[in-house]
Order: structure tokens, then C-alpha cells, then sequence
């Protein structure tokens, strides 16, 4: 039953791609930006996690809350500081800004620490149990009922709060939603909040389940969460679940088929694939650019 | 025609001058190694941000790839004088025409893209071909290549020349201007019937060609090339030189390279510091000058201005 066991490992994975694609997917749904910061905060999420379950002792929970709510301010403070300004910019130039943003970030923690990686703290013992033959890890299963409670959560604020609303109505026309008394400012920093907030707890997830972190951790995560979030249809957030989870799955395959070495380019090669044969994503619909 | 030509004249004999006082003082022993390989380096980033001048500034067609045609060149070219035994100049030439291959394959198929979708699709394909190369037993893997070093002021002047000579040239012509059309504005280009598949697709075959170029003499300078020199940041780099510049303007590119080569090279031992610097300018840039610091005004528009100050047609945009 080793495939299941892979399938179980590939879940877990693709639910990290998940809760960090789902940032990138909420960002450029309402202000069409390509958040290159985004790996970023969920290295500063994962950082924050260590020095508060390493350095003060605090446990699991206490531990993410914590990470979320300062990845939440982060993403606050970057977009007020650095993306409000360009919002009437052309395109490229935001997705520069974005990526002298990432930039700076990295460097800045290098700076401040060094480029060393850092142990994670175990928090849980890994026990492993099995089921159908599988072994599998206690921590994968916690990573997965993180993920799936906070999805839940998300999808509960998007679709029954008002702030959801005014979400989905600024998405949709932040010029009509402007007329109708939205706070557009706000509801903007509110989706950079909610989305840096998951990418924080998934730097406090990825922490623990790869016991491994560094300053540049954010880069290559963030732009498979990237192509996860293309592969699901950009802007959209159930997409932006299921192409971290397909993700997840197919890298963990072309691993167990002995192409670890390939696994990096796996995730591009989707990526090309799905831009020229079907850019909208598996659950985008096609739009007509107009003249 | 009589004005292109007394261009093209001044330009040559400015090139010319250039080289012999700078080969004049290599030769003379002014000029250390430190500092004459500074000045190669800086002409191969000149070179590599001239090429990605012409993709982006001047056909609008933004790639965050150009890392990957110069790890083909670089990698072609060391297969060619290590392996094969080929000179050096050959090696060059077919370093180019590899990587403009190489952007005919990218280019196809991801030109049919826009905007930041563009831009992911080129880093993917960089990060394929740098993935490719991580695992080629051939090319010695993540553990790099040794290469011979070849690289003279000679062979880089006459590139970097050849490179600005070409891209200027192409600028200015009929093709240039259908890409410059293309990039103010793709649907109106297409409507006055300029093919904009082929222009885009054929810059970028251009603009690759000339990465090749620069990374065959990138490989020959350094004695060792390995895929983690031709990462997503060496992409950046470059990116930075020709956005700093301004996008569309040949000479702000240069200006950007020569500066930034300059603070890079004195900054060489503390990278981090250097990338702060570098990140903290292309924030501050694209906030508060989005054109880059010459925005399109080339070195000439300037003199014109300069030389014809009242009425006329000032017309910067």
C-alpha cells in the first residue's frame, strides 16, 4: 500500500501550496497583482513560528495564532506602504515593485540572522499508525485538519460575512463597488490580511512537517503555489485548493518514480502546459479581452 | 538617410576610441586585472541588458527569463571549446544561434501570453532549462563545468559592439517600429496589419541570440559555470538594469548597467547588503519615476534638446 501512503504525503504537501496559493489567488483576484512578496511572508510566518515555539515556549496553536496575526499585519504594511501607490500603474510595474518587495524582505532577514538554515522544535512526538498498510504520520494528518479548518474558515468569511461581500463585489468591479459605498482601501487590506495570514500558518505548517528552514525558503513554495493558484484559474479560490492539492500529488509522484531530481521541473512544466492550453485554469471560464 | 548615416558614423568612431584608450591602458599596465575584468564583466551585463532592452522596452514583451538564454549560451559555448575542441569565435556564434533557438522554442508558444502571465511563463521555461542543465551528466551537473578562460577585452568589445550596432540598427527600421507599435498597443498594431506573432516571436529570437552571446563570454571569464549562476536572480539582475535605466530607452539601459556593475563590484563581499541596495532602488524607482530614470529619451534626444532649446517639437512623453 505504498501508494496510498504517497497519496496521503502529496495531500499534505498540496495542502501547504494550498493555503499559500490561496493568498496569491484572493490578491490578484482583487487587484489583479502578482504578490511575488507572498513567498515571503510565509518565510517570515514560518520564522515567527520557530522563535515562538523555540525561543518562548509557546505551543502548537498559540504558536500559528501568533504567526497569523503578524503575517496578517506584514501584509498590511506591504501593501499600504508598497502596491497603493501603483494601483492605476501599469502591470509591470507593480510586478517589479512586488519583486523588489520579495527581494528585500530575504535580504533583509538575511541581514538581521544570517543565511543559516534553523532546526524547527518538534511540538508533536510523530507517531505513525497504519491504516490499510499505509504508515502514516500524525503529522500529516494535523497538517491536513489545519488546512482543511482553515479553508473552512475561509470559505465561511468569504461567502457569509459582510467583509466577504464587499470582497467579491470589489473583485468583481472595485468601480461599482466604490459607488456603492465600499471602502475599497480596506477591503483591499483586508484581503492582503487574510491572505498573509494563511501563508503564515503555512510557513508554521511547512516548519514542522520538513523540520528545515531558511531565509530563502519562501522562494520556490511561493511560485509553486503560484502555478498552483494558475493551474486552479487565478482569482479563484476553490481553484486555488484543488491546484495545490493536484500539485502536491503529482510532485510527490514523480519523486516516488525515482525523478526527485525533476520534481521542480514538474511543477513548471504544468504550469507552461496549462498557460498555453488553457490559461483560465481548470475552473476559470475563457473571457474575451475587448478592445 | 544623409542624418542615420553621420549617426552611425559617430557612433562607430566613439566605439573605436573607446577601445583603444581602454586596450591602450590594459596594455600599458594601468589597469589591473581587477580592474579590466570589471570592465569585461560590465560589457557582458551591458550586453545581456541591451538584449533584454530590446524585448522589453522596446517590444513590451515583459520576460523574467533572460537567465536561461545565457546559461544555453554559456553551456553551448563551453561544450563547444572543452568538448569539441572548436575556437573560441565559433564557439561564440554557435553559443547565439543555440540560444536563439532556444527563444524560438520559448518564445512560440509563450508569446501567445500577456502581461504577468508572460512573465510567469518565461521564468518557468528559465527554470526548465536550468533544471535541464542541474541534470546532464554531460555538463557535469549541479557541480558545474570547468571552462578554459578565453575571454579578452577584444572578443567582448567586438560583441558588445556588434550587439548595440544590431539592436540599434533593428530599432530604428521598419521592424523596430512595428515592435515599438506593439508594445504601445498590441490590438491596434494588429488592426493596422503588422503581424504581431512574428515581431514578437522574432525580438525575442534576437534579443536571445545576443544572451547567448554574452553567456558564452560569461562562461570563458570565470573558469567555472554551474546552473545556480543562472538562477531567478540572474534574471532580476538583469531585469533591474534595463528597468532602472528606463524601459524603452537603450542608453538609460547602459548608464543603469555601467552604474549598478560599478556598486555591485565594490559591494561583491557583502551580497546581502548589495541586494538591499539593489531591491530598496527598484522600489523606490517603480513608486516614484515608473519610467526608469530616462524613461524613452535616448542620450540623442537629449543633445537634440539640448542643442535646439526654444520652440520646436519637445515632445517627452
Amino acid at each position: 500500500m505504498e501508494w496510498l501512503q504517497q497519496l496521503i504525503n502529496g495531500i499534505s504537501l498540496g495542502s501547504i501550496y494550498a493555503l499559500i496559493a490561496l493568498g496569491y489567488t484572493m490578491v490578484y483576484g482583487i487587484i489583479k497583482l502578482i504578490n511575488f512578496a507572498h513567498g515571503e511572508v510565509f518565510m517570515i510566518g514560518a520564522f515567527i513560528g520557530y522563535i515562538s515555539i523555540a525561543g518562548w515556549g509557546l505551543g502548537f496553536f498559540p504558536a500559528l495564532l501568533l504567526s497569523m496575526t503578524v503575517c496578517a499585519v506584514i501584509g498590511v504594511v506591504i501593501e499600504r506602504i508598497a502596491y497603493k501607490r501603483l494601483r492605476n500603474a501599469t502591470r509591470i510595474a507593480a510586478l517589479i515593485t512586488a519583486i523588489g518587495v520579495s527581494l528585500l524582505i530575504q535580504n533583509g532577514v538575511i541581514y538581521l540572522r544570517g543565511a543559516q538554515p534553523a532546526a524547527y522544535p518538534d511540538v508533536f512526538a510523530n507517531k505513525s499508525f497504519n491504516l490499510f498498510g499505509a504508515q502514516i504520520s500524525t503529522q500529516a494528518i494535523l497538517i491536513l485538519s489545519v488546512s482543511v479548518v482553515l479553508m473552512l474558515i475561509l470559505q465561511f468569511v468569504v461567502h457569509k460575512t459582510k467583509i466577504g461581500k464587499a470582497m467579491r463585489a470589489v473583485s468583481y468591479d472595485a468601480e461599482a463597488a466604490k459607488l456603492m459605498g465600499i471602502n475599497v482601501d480596506n477591503t483591499i487590506s483586508a484581503t492582503f490580511a487574510i491572505g498573509s495570514a494563511l501563508a503564515g500558518a503555512a510557513g508554521v505548517i511547512f516548519g514542522i512537517y520538513y523540520t528545515k528552514i531558511d531565509p530563502l525558503m519562501g522562494v520556490i513554495p511561493g511560485l509553486k503555489a503560484f502555478v498552483a493558484a494558475v493551474l486552479g484559474g487565478i482569482g479563484i479560490i476553490p481553484g486555488a485548493v484543488a491546484g495545490g492539492l493536484v500539485l502536491g500529488v503529482v510532485e510527490t509522484v514523480v519523486s516516488a518514480l525515482g525523478f526527485s531530481p525533476w520534481r521542480d521541473a514538474a511543477a513548471f512544466i504544468i504550469l507552461i502546459l496549462i498557460l498555453i492550453f488553457k490559461p483560465s485554469g481548470l475552473f476559470g471560464k475563457n473571457t474575451r479581452e475587448k478592445v | 538617410m544623409m542624418k542615420k548615416s553621420k549617426q552611425f558614423w559617430g557612433f562607430t568612431i566613439l566605439a573605436i576610441a573607446i577601445f583603444v584608450a581602454i586596450q591602450f591602458m590594459i596594455s600599458g599596465g594601468f589597469l589591473n586585472n581587477f580592474y579590466s575584468n570589471t570592465l569585461i564583466f560590465m560589457a557582458i551585463n551591458i550586453m545581456l541588458a541591451v538584449s533584454l532592452h530590446l524585448v522589453i522596452g522596446i517590444t513590451g514583451q515583459f520576460s523574467l527569463g533572460h537567465a536561461g538564454f545565457l546559461a544555453v549560451g554559456a553551456y553551448v559555448s563551453a561544450i563547444m571549446t572543452m568538448k569539441l575542441d572548436l575556437p573560441f569565435f565559433a564557439a561564440i556564434l554557435i553559443a547565439g544561434i543555440a540560444a536563439a533557438l532556444a527563444g524560438l522554442v520559448v518564445g512560440i508558444p509563450s508569446l501567445r501570453l500577456r502581461g504577468d502571465y508572460l512573465a510567469i511563463a518565461t521564468l518557468g521555461f528559465a527554470e526548465i532549462i536550468r533544471i535541464i542543465f542541474m541534470n546532464m551528466d554531460y555538463v557535469g551537473e549541479a557541480a558545474g563545468m570547468q571552462v578554459t578562460h578565453l575571454t579578452t577585452w577584444t572578443y567582448t568589445f567586438i560583441c558588445l559592439f556588434v550587439t548595440i550596432l544590431v539592436i540599434v540598427n533593428f530599432t530604428n527600421s521598419r521592424h523596430g517600429r512595428a515592435c515599438i507599435a506593439i508594445r504601445e498597443n498590441e490590438i491596434a498594431a494588429d488592426a493596422m496589419g503588422i503581424n504581431t506573432t512574428y515581431y514578437k516571436v522574432l525580438a525575442f529570437a534576437i534579443g536571445s541570440f545576443f544572451a547567448g552571446v554574452a553567456g558564452a563570454l560569461y562562461a570563458h571569464n570565470f573558469y567555472i559555470i554551474q546552473p545556480s549562476n543562472f538562477g531567478f536572480l540572474k534574471s532580476i539582475d538583469i531585469l533591474i538594469y534595463v528597468v532602472l535605466g528606463g524601459l524603452g530607452s537603450l542608453s538609460g539601459a547602459i548608464v543603469a548597467t555601467i552604474l549598478l556593475t560599478i556598486v555591485s563590484t565594490f559591494l561583491q563581499d557583502y551580497p546581502e547588503t548589495r541586494m538591499i541596495i539593489y531591491s530598496l532602488v527598484l522600489i523606490i524607482v517603480m513608486l516614484y519615476r515608473p519610467k526608469g530614470l530616462m524613461g524613452k529619451m535616448e542620450f540623442t534626444d537629449y543633445l537634440k534638446m539640448w542643442m535646439r532649446p526654444k520652440g520646436g517639437s519637445q515632445h517627452e512623453q
